[in-house]
């Protein structure tokens, strides 16, 4: 089914802004691309021209290169667009650089959320609740049960896990954009002072990340320093590393994976972890629920995730919604 | 509770052995009477809330929220109780939680009526892990792999105690133990176990290899492919223990009842068939016994199509006499004597075999054709019935492995310390002349029989002759033969290639054979010997 709002088209590989002949997140290249984020189920490289923020560009630019494509928009600036459609990046509070897109044309306003969370994240500018007529938004975690806990209360364990076994580390698996680096940087807020230690894949990024502004404390390289270095450390790598012949170069490693889908204890133990930590970068069922009721939109649009729960909330709640069944954006590991 | 939510998440976690051990000991030790007591019945299933069942988890929950947006998360979750954890909805000051004694108290006065307002008034007082913990004592469904004998062992090493005295004082208690942390922990003298049927250690006999028996000290015997078990009468009372310690008198219901003389008696439970392998009215293979294993309760179809008996070996304690320290020969001797006092439906003798040397015996091992004959055993005339593995006692002689050449089609990742190597391989057999077009069929797995450097090198082929990946698992490119070795192979519906084999290992990597010269499923199915 597709909506006939006319001038915006939501098609499975993108959403299409008609009038300026232009696209949200696709899949595939186009001509002229409004980007999100930097996650590369949403910033794919070979468009013609991507708009999105400095970082993102920057991401992006680290990722695939960009070839000069890149027109960086700063958060709240308006850009106008063909067809007479008015264009405002808005902080989405997901990772560094990432946005919601505010679209205006013909007297409604129309916002993409891309991914986002509302609970304070010390590597990025915090959720702008802003009001319109269409939230077009992502339900990665559109279920009950995922409530996800204080962070603080995750990193709080992870500390006393490592804390209790000195002769082994402590592996966590965590998405190379984002979820790493606000790993890092809670366990800086929380007083951890000690290095800690990456996997060769996570250290471009968080480079990229030091070069705006964020502070993560010393980082060192597992490939520097023997086996017997690590013991008592936190070492993190991407979530595909975990099992891979790579970890077996850490001293009897406790697998820590940092992810919203370590709240439901079967995810946990598919994937071999001794210590799920609950933590994410997406909303979670209070966050998604209480944003709709916050913006109060005529009518929600779902682009992917667990929509058939949230599609009953809203009906519960007498509000208009629709699943978009937009295809690419499972994240598995957030 | 909390302490208690927490030994419950962490064991969900843990994987190794030694450390469910220590998170239960630890805990044990460090949490008051009668809490830990508590919480040792419920990690072993020994408590029992007839007013708590999941449909009552169901209604509580369903009181509180939309049943479709309920059944979406169950549907997701997998669990009832882990779902109804996540959801319950939190109220703003909740109360001090319950203790595992007071919520196991509450729990015990529950009704059918007052059920779903008490235990939501405990919900109220407990956040997601302890939540999990109440709803998952109140149902008796863990279902995280801690048996009786794991729980005895994490007791005996939480306060430096023998286990064999664990086993020993354990039986006749009930919840929360309160006696037996009393003898543990406190020193205090232990528990009488008079007229309780309770386990005796098994004596274990070591691996033959290359010892040399002369046959005018030992006797030898078959060694039978069931479970050794061990049948207990005492107080009127009549229990089968496995093995490991467990009762599985409720598996075996008719070998419970078939005991009426206070006795311990130590043998191989095998179930009858001639149809199944084995003589007319013997023993038949394993792959008919396993049709019994594991079950709970047991239709009557399957007390009629598979019966079980006990062969038995030894005779521990008669009518309130211990046997154990008399020797071997002077035990079979009351053995034999007792045989005729049992039902001879449910009870016959392990044979002793007539052979004046090793080799003798040797020969009689190989030509032996009874598929329920694992090998033979050897033990000392003069010895006692001793608890575990002495050496110089008693011997077990199995027989020579089968072997055959298989090709390596799969392997997975495996878990714990293994979780970083492809350690279980699925291995195929050719269903025809591989020159002429024929398949691999899968005919096996196994994940042990290699050393480390093996392993390490059969990871890296693996690695490096992957086609194709489902998730954990990758499909090679069907080049390395492997020699498999296993005790049986038998006729199977569930397999494609309709054959199961027992006990398969990985004897040899022969990078030396070519994949197309490995074994057909021909060769295979004319050792079947069902």
């Amino acid at each position: 089914m597709r909506a006939d709002r006319g001038w915006i088209q939501p098609e499975p590989w993108g959403i299409r802004i008609v009038p300026a002949d232009c696209w949200i997140d696709p899949a595939r290249p186009v001509e002229l691309a409004l980007v999100t984020h930097g996650h590369s189920d949403h910033a794919r490289g070979g468009h013609g021209r991507t708009l999105a923020t400095p970082p993102t560009l920057a991401i992006m630019g680290l990722r695939y290169g960009l070839d000069g494509g890149g027109v960086p928009v700063d958060y709240g600036e308006t850009t106008s667009l063909p067809g007479g459609v008015r264009a405002t990046w808005l902080p989405a509070g997901h990772v560094l650089g990432s946005a919601q897109i505010l679209l205006e044309h013909a007297g409604e306003r129309v916002i993409v959320t891309g991914d986002f969370k509302r609970r304070l994240d010390p590597t990025c500018v915090p959720f702008l609740p802003t009001r319109c007529d269409i939230l077009i938004t992502e339900a990665t975690f559109g279920l009950p049960v995922f409530r996800h806990p204080p962070v603080e209360e995750e990193i709080a364990r992870l500390l006393t896990t490592r804390a209790a076994n000195p002769d082994r580390c402590v592996l966590a698996g965590a998405y190379a954009l984002g979820k790493a680096q606000r790993l890092i940087a809670e366990l800086r807020l929380a007083g951890y002072a000690e290095p800690i230690f990456l996997h060769g894949a996570m250290e471009r990024m968080c480079r990229l990340y030091e070069g705006f502004g964020i502070d993560l404390g010393e980082l060192r390289l597992v490939a520097d320093v023997s086996k017997a270095d690590l013991a008592g450390q936190v070492v993190i790598c991407p979530p595909s590393a975990l099992t891979d012949r790579w970890s077996r170069r850490l001293p009897d490693p406790i697998t820590a994976m940092a992810s919203g889908w370590m709240r439901v204890r079967q995810r946990a133990r598919q994937r071999n972890v001794e210590l799920p930590l609950i933590i994410s970068d997406h909303a979670d069922w209070d966050e998604l629920t209480a944003t709709i009721a916050e913006v109060d939109p005529a009518e929600t649009w779902i682009t992917h995730g667990r929509e058939e729960a949230l599609l009953r909330w809203c009906e519960l709640n007498q509000r208009k919604a629709r699943a978009l069944a937009m295809v690419g954006y499972e994240d598995e590991d957030d | 509770m909390e302490e208690f939510a927490i030994l419950l998440d962490s064991l969900v976690y843990t994987r190794s052995r030694n450390g469910k051990l220590k998170l239960i000991a630890d805990y044990l030790r460090s949490t008051p009477d009668p809490d830990r007591g508590w919480a040792l019945a419920a990690l072993t299933d020994g408590l029992d809330f007839p007013a708590v069942k999941s449909s009552t988890i169901r209604n509580l929950l369903t009181e509180r929220i939309d049943p479709v947006l309920f059944a979406l998360s169950r549907d997701y979750v997998g669990d009832t109780a882990e779902t109804a954890s996540l959801l319950w909805p939190e109220p703003p000051d909740p109360p001090a939680p319950p203790s595992v004694s007071e919520a196991v108290e509450a729990l015990s006065a529950m009704t059918r009526t007052s059920v779903l307002p008490e235990l939501a008034r405990l919900l109220d007082r407990l956040d997601a892990n302890g939540r999990f913990a109440l709803l998952k004592l109140a149902t008796g469904a863990m279902r995280i792999g801690i048996s009786a004998r794991l729980a005895k062992l994490a007791f005996a090493l939480a306060f430096d105690v023998a286990i064999d005295d664990v086993e020993e004082y354990w039986h006749g208690q009930t919840p929360p133990y309160l006696p037996l942390f009393d003898w543990a922990a406190n020193g205090a003298p232990p528990p009488s176990a008079e007229n309780v049927p309770l386990f005796r250690p098994f004596m274990l006999a070591h691996p033959l290899e290359d010892t040399i028996v002369d046959m005018v000290d030992y006797v030898a015997e078959w060694k039978w492919d069931g479970i050794r078990v061990q049948l207990v009468n005492a107080g009127g009372e009549t229990r089968l223990y496995s093995r490991s310690g467990d009762d599985i008198s409720g598996t075996f219901p008719e070998l419970a009842a078939a005991l009426q003389i206070p006795a311990v008696l130590d043998g191989e439970l095998l179930v009858r068939g001639s149809h199944q392998g084995g003589e007319e009215g013997g023993a038949a293979s394993f792959n008919a016994l396993q049709q019994r294993l594991g079950r709970k309760a047991v239709p009557k179809r399957m007390l009629e199509d598979y019966p079980a008996f006990v062969r038995l070996y030894d005779l521990l304690i008669v009518e309130g006499e211990d046997l154990r320290g008399l020797s071997w020969v002077q035990r079979r001797a009351l053995l034999e004597s007792f045989l005729p006092r049992l039902d001879p439906q449910r009870f016959d003798l392990s044979a002793v075999i007539e052979a004046a040397s090793l080799d003798e015996l040797a020969a009689i091992r190989e030509r032996a054709r009874d598929d329920a004959i694992e090998g033979v055993m050897l033990k000392r005339r003069d010895s006692p019935y001793v608890a575990g593995r002495r050496t110089g006692l008693w011997y077990k002689w199995k027989r020579d492995p089968l072997l055959v050449d298989c090709v390596l089609m799969y392997a997975q990742r495996g878990s714990g310390k293994r979780s970083s190597f492809y350690s279980d391989y699925t291995f195929g057999c050719w269903d025809g002349d591989p020159d002429q077009g024929a398949e691999l069929l899968p005919v096996g797995k196994a994940y042990f029989g290699f050393t480390d450097e093996e392993l390490k090198w059969l990871d890296r082929y693996v690695r490096n002759h992957t086609v194709n990946r489902f998730g954990p698992v990758r499909e090679t490119d069907k080049s390395l033969v492997l020699e498999v070795a296993f005790d049986s192979v038998h006729l199977s519906k569930r397999h494609k290639s309709g054959l199961a084999m027992r006990f398969p290992r990985i004897n040899r990597i022969r990078t030396d054979k070519p994949a197309h010269e490995a074994d057909h499923i021909e060769t295979l199915k004319a050792l079947v010997r069902d």
